[in-house]
């Protein structure tokens, strides 16, 4: 039998050619990642284990990105622990504020995820590095720390669900709007245990941002993890972020999948996920009249420099609705750098908005915008359960940064076409 | 053997509410404990005791990958999480962390909150004391055993390195 993309680099890993849906494997690791949330119990397990030293100290990322910088006394203790433990160990990817960004947005950024790499984090939205052609996935603290001291992980070989991708999307419809459509498609579950493979014509309409953001959101359908197929996009992309080698898997021909579904790019709308659950989906135009306190624009599924022009394209000449906080986070120092440099910042903040380094603080709830009993937001984020940005009776509603920033502007959920005309 | 009294939930119980992100500055079992299920439920971790059983519906802690989420519910007193399905980081934490979990449709959808429950985690029987009835879920793959009976992935992966 035929095996996916994600088959057969597990296989690569395991040494073995050719592996089956559900067999349990052992996989060398090309990378292993944490954050200051998550690493701070790691270590506790990793010193357990009683290694001397990490298995690569190249091959071992650790990012202080969640309660950063650091919002109250007992996360700069955690955030202390994993820095001294960063320095023992010589672990060469520390990356300090300043220098740090969101980790899923950084990690492709530092040229640390190649096509055809096998990595773990302990976060899950490490599925992100999908959108390179790489198998990658979330794990929890004690996988990170066997994996730092073993280098390798066990798996149970995942089936996969196929997308393909035909057409060019519409002006104002982006990746987001792509994935939260897939997700209102097939459920939070609808891909449990699996792999959403994507794929096929339609997959040159995609900028590499637009598929970071999907795959960045296939463990919102349950997925061990999403991959695209590599394309000159992708390859033009590792080259110019990174001088590993790497090596392009394509699926077999014939591959068995669980299911296949199309997906018609130019069918797709501006899409928007209300709460509490990412599947939870409507389209700009059935919406309605909802109301919003707070606009957020970043995070690891829409920080980067293209959603930040996104976003200015929108906000330019205007003014937030003085209800409305509108914070902007672009997700990398690099980032912010480039948009400060193509008067993207100044943009924001002639609109009205506020303009945050790098954090996962509001996504989360942790700090820099958590909401009030009753208040709403638009965030361009990954989740809205229930007290996801704060208070269990807020609410969350899930969108592109196209729809962020028009909502911003009329401090109701509002398509772009409404407001740039 | 496992036996307490059954706290039962919906589908897509998600890690935010299990543990929400805002008490994750610190990693203290105990500390965690004391929030757990809070957004929720508000009255679990008054009502919940030693040995208590969670069940619950599809896709029990999905979302973040924060391995505070079985800790708190280990650390809460709970003995054995029973759904219809897991999340997959979910399982893998609960399984690494010692936290006994059992996949099972028929037990998740006919045990009642409430319910005296008995569980035997190495053959998947439930019993379901109050009802009189008995739900037979899939036993560990055997590698995952061999987790399990290492007392947890890190003795699991020390042995392994020793043979190294």
């Amino acid at each position: 039998m035929g095996m996916t993309m994600t088959q057969k680099i597990l296989a690569a890993h395991a040494g073995l050619k050719q592996v089956e849906p559900g067999q349990l494997i052992m996989a060398d690791l090309d990378l292993v990642l944490g954050n200051d949330v998550t690493t701070p119990v790691a270590v506790k397990e990793f010193e357990k284990i009683g290694a001397e030293g990490v298995f690569d100290k190249s091959k071992v990322a650790i990012v202080p990105d969640h309660f950063t910088p650091n919002k109250d006394i007992k996360s700069a203790e955690q955030c202390r622990l994993i820095r001294e433990f960063a320095y023992d160990k010589g672990i060469e990817n520390y990356f300090e504020i300043g220098q740090m960004g969101i980790e899923h947005a950084l990690i492709p950024e530092k040229g640390l995820a190649v096509p055809g790499d096998v990595i773990v984090g302990a976060d899950s939205h490490t599925c992100t590095y999908g959108a390179l052609g790489a198998f990658s996935t979330g794990v929890g603290s004690t996988d990170m720390a066997a994996g730092m001291a073993s280098g390798q992980c066990w798996f149970k070989v995942p089936e996969a669900i196929r997308f393909n991708l035909t057409g060019q999307l519409q002006p104002w419809v982006s990746g987001k709007d792509v994935i939260l459509h897939i997700i209102g498609m097939i459920g939070v579950d609808g891909a449990l245990y699996q792999s959403m493979e994507f794929g096929g014509e339609g997959l040159a309409a995609l900028s590499m941002d637009d598929r970071f953001t999907m795959a960045n959101m296939a463990i919102e359908a349950g997925a061990k993890n999403g991959i695209f197929e590599v394309d000159d996009q992708t390859i033009s992309y590792v080259r110019e972020h990174s001088a590993r080698e790497y090596k392009v898997y394509q699926p077999d021909e014939d591959a068995w999948y669980t299911r296949v579904v199309d997906v018609n790019l130019p069918e797709i709308r501006p899409t928007v996920a209300f709460p509490h659950l990412p599947d939870n989906t409507r389209t700009i135009d059935e919406v309605g009249e909802v109301s919003i306190d707070q606009v957020v624009i970043g995070s690891c599924t829409n920080g980067r420099i293209e959603d930040m022009r996104t976003a200015a394209r929108v906000l330019k000449g205007r003014r937030v609705h003085p209800k409305v906080r509108t914070i902007i986070f672009p997700a990398t120092q690099r980032i912010y750098l480039q948009a400060m440099r193509e008067g993207l910042l100044e943009i924001f903040v002639e609109a009205g908005a506020a303009v945050s380094t790098p954090t996962c603080g509001p996504c989360l709830g942790g700090h820099m915008g958590v909401l009030a009993k009753g208040e709403r937001a638009v965030a361009t984020t990954n989740r809205n359960f229930v007290g996801r940005m704060g208070h269990p009776e807020s609410e969350v509603y899930l969108a592109s940064p196209a729809v962020a920033a028009a909502s911003a502007i009329t401090g109701r959920i509002t398509s772009p076409e409404e407001v740039v005309k | 053997m496992i036996q307490g009294k059954a706290f039962k939930y919906g589908n897509n119980v998600d890690t935010d509410v299990i543990i929400p992100a805002r008490y994750l500055n610190t990693s203290d079992p105990a500390e965690l404990a004391g929030h757990c299920m809070e957004d929720l439920d508000k009255t679990f971790v008054d009502r919940v005791q030693k040995g208590d059983i969670m069940v619950a519906g599809r896709n029990f802690g999905c979302g973040s990958s924060r391995e505070h989420a079985p800790i708190a519910l280990k650390a809460s007193g709970i003995s054995c999480v029973i759904a219809e399905t897991f999340a997959r980081i979910f399982y893998r934490n609960s399984i690494n962390i010692g936290l006994p979990i059992l996949e099972c449709p028929q037990a998740a959808q006919a045990i009642s909150d409430g319910d005296e429950v008995r569980v035997n985690v190495s053959t998947g029987t439930i019993e379901n004391r109050t009802k009189g009835e008995a739900y037979q879920a899939e036993p560990f793959p055997g590698f995952m055993q061999d987790i399990i009976q290492a007392d947890g992935l890190i003795d699991y992966v020390r042995g392994r390195m020793k043979q190294i």
